[in-house]
């Protein structure tokens, strides 16, 4: 079996500087959960079909299961431990929209990204956003409610 | 009660540790070499280049574990490891432990097998000719049936012979999995003296405790089985696993721990999915509606081993008279062995098939009698407090205001037959179990159990064996127990699911834990409670029965401002007592059925639903959109309004799936065309109608605070409301799930030929 080579990434966590030592073929999922230790970022397919391992970089929702962990050098990353507490999670808990809650933190970052970027996305603009993520335990219903939720919250706050 | 869950937001936050969050120091990951064949005979094994490598530890193959296992006593076809032969495309073959999984992985394909290939069997045809290629050739019964059902009930040939009106029709239903998005996982270390602790993404703690014991040859306490969160399971967890069990032997064999983390094709291949089901039914009726008899006939093609497919015979026979007032029931159901993943327990086990034939049969027979299908069904429901034809046991029963409210909600009079070509709505009604009235394993032991502790500062620990999976059971505990001690919900602590610390629960299935948890977890609480009130009455100098716990204090009834406060009186209870504790357990009652042989079927109490679909089939392309779908269901009483409503929403879901997309497909090598979350496709928001629930309350008079199921009935009428609303829609009879454009466009231009 060939090796693969190693290199050092420096990049930001979270908002802290971090210089990792990664194989060329270890994706980001991988170096955030077993190196960094922060789980809460989920492996569901490892194939990019699910969203449950979806992650911040630079502001960006990206499957960290199929990004390398080697290419982001200088990036930033935001994982679902960066982003306590928020309303995205209050609205969550207000509304029980998490059942079994492995997909959860994937819909954060996804709901984080959208409301940051467009604070007034419409219910057309957040289904297309919630789109890229499966949940199977809640028929998206009470997501959707929390999203819309947490989009009224996070307007008042910024009013 | 409503507000925020139990474990909700360390979910929410990415705190809660699901099994694959955990890693141990030294810790081994494994891999399985699976087989490429689905049906061959083993003819050697060569694992030298594996053990070779650099890395590897341990290498397992099925003459290191050859003891069988099953859920069910009555089916122990399994083995952890393939043994003289492989049965299907996917069965695991060899295990490996290495220091990390790519080398697992490796380890594993350098692994070689040569096989002799064995003639497969795919279809219930080739399963039941003479001379068939035999699945398990050393079984009593030298056929590929693993369980024939036949009943009769009442008496069916009367029933249709002196029917005014017969409506008869043949159904097809998929197979289909539960795509939990947590893989399977499972984690076992070793405590260096003979111990082994199973860490497991399981819903049946106490089941795999057992399972392993046996396989390992074990003794039970030497084994821990614990469940921390799970990323859900709707069924497919429900089985001792191959990987569950390699895991604890590989622990064994290297004294470290050992991880295995299936890969999401490895996820179907451990299946335990919905069995397909070719089904033909036949109701007969008189000319005003009154349906006497109904006739049933299925068999299912449910895969290389048992796992509970022989409960699933009885399920496909024994709900059917449910809700109705049916005279006379002949039912006739085979479970086969084919060369597939195993099929096993999905969300409405066994219900769900011959639900789907029989409530499009019921609007066929509106249709013939000329009357709307929900007075139909109106016209036919049992009361409560009455017995099936079957004997089922029926108590508490809201099935008749759940149509009325559904059907009012949707609009269903003005709608039905009245809205425009291409837009139609569809009704269905069903019922189902609070758990099986009868333990797996047939003893007198409860099927609950739940241990209390308080500490001095008057917070409550529950012990309890019962498997959280999301459906929010912990909640429910917690709830049961700090609603009788009148303290929050957030002063009390849920143990679950570890066979160390927990009593026995028999697990997270057929719809039984807030009924059976639920009444076992109210026996503690009130157990702890009398031990208190005494205390407190004696101490404020009035009667034990006159206390009330309410708002954190304890007092007697009209003297709350004398009462002392909860910790007070936990103290002084102490005092008096000692440390304080307490336990409950449910067993279900002795059901009182005419038919003593029967012991699947009868529940406690069932749950009723009625759904109303509203579609719109595009008449060009055959593609159909659920828009709404308005679900009344009796739950009995719900206990906490946003988890109820989560388990009917998922549960619609899921049936939304199963009516438009899902289909477990094989090649015809036997190969899994769709092992993969893209090409098995289930709805994402974009195919999710909105769901409107309804909760109608019949308050049961055995279940907790009147509580029933929610997590599995909702989903039964949800494939034949959507199939009835197409018949509204275009004018078809859709006889085979998933409703896709091609069966669609099939239909409409049969249809049209025929006109």
């Amino acid at each position: 079996m060939r090796q693969p080579g190693l290199s050092v990434v420096t990049l930001e966590v979270n908002g802290e500087p971090r210089k990792l030592l990664v194989a060329s073929n270890q994706t980001l999922l991988d170096a955030l959960r077993a190196t960094l230790g922060l789980t809460g970022t989920k492996t569901g397919c490892d194939m990019g079909d699910c969203g449950a391992c979806t992650v911040l970089v630079d502001g960006v929702p990206l499957l960290s299961c199929i990004t390398l962990a080697a290419g982001m050098e200088g990036c930033s990353v935001e994982t679902v431990e960066g982003t306590a507490p928020s309303p995205i999670h209050l609205a969550f808990d207000d509304q029980v929209a998490a059942q079994c809650g492995y997909c959860t933190p994937g819909f954060v970052m996804a709901l984080t990204a959208l409301f940051r970027d467009h604070p007034r996305a419409s219910e057309e603009e957040i289904r297309h956003c919630l789109g890229a993520n499966i949940c199977r335990c809640t028929g998206y219903t009470k997501i959707l409610a929390a999203a819309l939720q947490a989009q009224a919250l996070l307007l008042e706050e910024t009013r | 009660m409503s507000g925020p869950k139990l474990d909700g937001l360390e979910k929410i936050r990415g705190a809660a540790q699901f099994t694959d969050d955990l890693t141990r120091p030294h810790m081994l990951h494994g891999s399985f070499l699976r087989s490429p064949h689905p049906h061959a005979r083993i003819l050697s094994i060569d694992t030298r280049a594996a053990r070779a490598m650099e890395g590897v530890s341990a290498v397992l193959t099925g003459e290191d574990l050859p003891t069988r296992y099953g859920v069910l006593p009555v089916a122990q076809d399994e083995t952890a490891l393939a043994v003289e032969k492989v049965r299907f495309v996917g069965e695991e073959v060899a295990a490996v432990a290495a220091v990390d999984r790519p080398t697992a992985l490796a380890a594993a394909q350098a692994i070689t097998v040569v096989y002799e290939v064995l003639p497969p069997v795919f279809t219930a045809g080739a399963a039941s000719e003479k001379g068939a290629p035999l699945l398990h050739a050393d079984r009593r019964k030298k056929t590929n049936i693993l369980r024939r059902v036949q009943r009769s009930y009442g008496d069916v040939e009367a029933g249709i012979s002196s029917a005014h009106v017969l409506s008869s029709g043949r159904y097809h239903y998929p197979g289909s999995t539960h795509v939990p998005l947590e893989p399977h996982v499972a984690l076992a270390e070793p405590d260096g003296h003979g111990r082994v602790t199973l860490t497991s993404a399981t819903q049946i703690p106490h089941h795999l405790h057992k399972a392993l014991a046996r396989v390992l040859q074990m003794r039970l306490q030497d084994l821990r089985v614990v469940k921390p969160h799970v990323g859900a399971g709707y069924g497919g967890k429900s089985d001792p696993f191959s990987h569950e069990i390699c895991a604890v032997a590989l622990a064994r064999a290297t004294g470290r721990p050992v991880k295995f983390l299936l890969n999401r094709e490895e996820v179907f291949y451990a299946h335990r999915g919905r069995h397909p089901a070719d089904m033909e039914i036949t109701l007969a009726a008189t000319r005003d509606g009154e349906i006497t008899t109904c006739d049933f006939k299925a068999v299912s093609c449910g895969g290389a081993y048992a796992s509970y497919g022989v409960v699933t015979a009885y399920y496909f026979g024994v709900f059917l008279p449910l809700p109705y007032r049916l005279q006379n029931l002949r039912f006739d159901t085979r479970r086969l062995y084919t060369n597939h993943p195993p099929c096993g327990p999905k969300r409405g086990h066994g219900a769900i098939q011959p639900r789907f034939a029989l409530e499009v049969q019921v609007d066929r027979l509106a249709n013939a009698l000329g009357m709307r299908p929900d007075h139909l069904r109106l016209k036919n429901l049992a009361p409560p407090d009455s017995e099936t034809c079957n004997g089922l046991t029926i108590t508490s029963n809201a099935v008749e205001g759940c149509i009325k409210q559904a059907t009012s909600a949707a609009g269903y009079g003005e709608k039905h037959g009245r809205l425009p070509p291409g837009r139609g709505v569809g009704l269905a009604t069903s019922a189902y179990m609070c758990g099986a009235g009868h333990p797996i394993h047939n003893n007198k032991l409860p099927h609950s159990a739940v241990q209390l502790l308080v500490d001095r500062s008057g917070r409550v620990s529950v012990f309890s064996g019962t498997a959280d999976i999301g459906q929010g059971s912990n909640h429910m505990l917690a709830a049961m127990v700090t609603g009788e001690l009148g303290i929050p919900l957030w002063d009390c602590t849920v143990l679950e699911a570890d066979t160390d610390l927990t009593p026995v629960d028999l697990g997270a299935y057929s719809s039984r834990v807030t009924f059976m948890a639920g009444n076992a977890a109210l026996e503690a609480a009130r157990s702890l409670k009398a031990d208190i009130a005494q205390s407190v009455a004696e101490s404020l100098g009035g009667e034990a029965a006159d206390v009330i716990f309410e708002d954190q204090r304890v007092f007697l009834a009209g003297r709350k401002a004398e009462g002392v406060s909860f910790v007070e009186a936990v103290a002084l209870a102490e005092s008096t007592h000692g440390t304080l504790a307490a336990t409950g357990s449910y067993t279900p009652p002795t059901q009182g059925s005419r038919f003593r042989r029967e012991s699947v079927g009868p529940s406690p109490a069932y749950s009723f639903t009625a759904q109303v679909a509203e579609v719109e089939v595009d008449l060009e392309t055959g593609s159909v959109r659920v828009t709404d779908i308005w679900c009344a269901h009796d739950c009995g009483k719900a206990l906490h309004r946003g988890i109820v409503e989560g388990q009917i929403e998922g549960s619609v879901y899921m049936g939304v799936g199963e009516a438009l997309l899902e289909s477990h497909l094989f090649h015809a090598s036997g190969l899994h065309r769709n092992p993969s979350i893209l090409e098995y496709k289930i709805p994402t928001v974009h195919e999710t109608p909105r769901i409107h629930s309804i909760l109608v309350e019949s308050r049961d008079p055995a279940g907790p605070h009147g509580a029933k199921e929610v997590g599995e009935g909702p989903q039964l009428p949800t494939v034949p409301a959507i199939a009835n609303a197409i018949f509204d829609a275009c004018g078809i009879w859709l006889e085979e799930a998933p409703f896709s454009p091609d069966r669609v466009l099939r239909a409409l231009e049969q249809k049209e030929r025929e006109a």
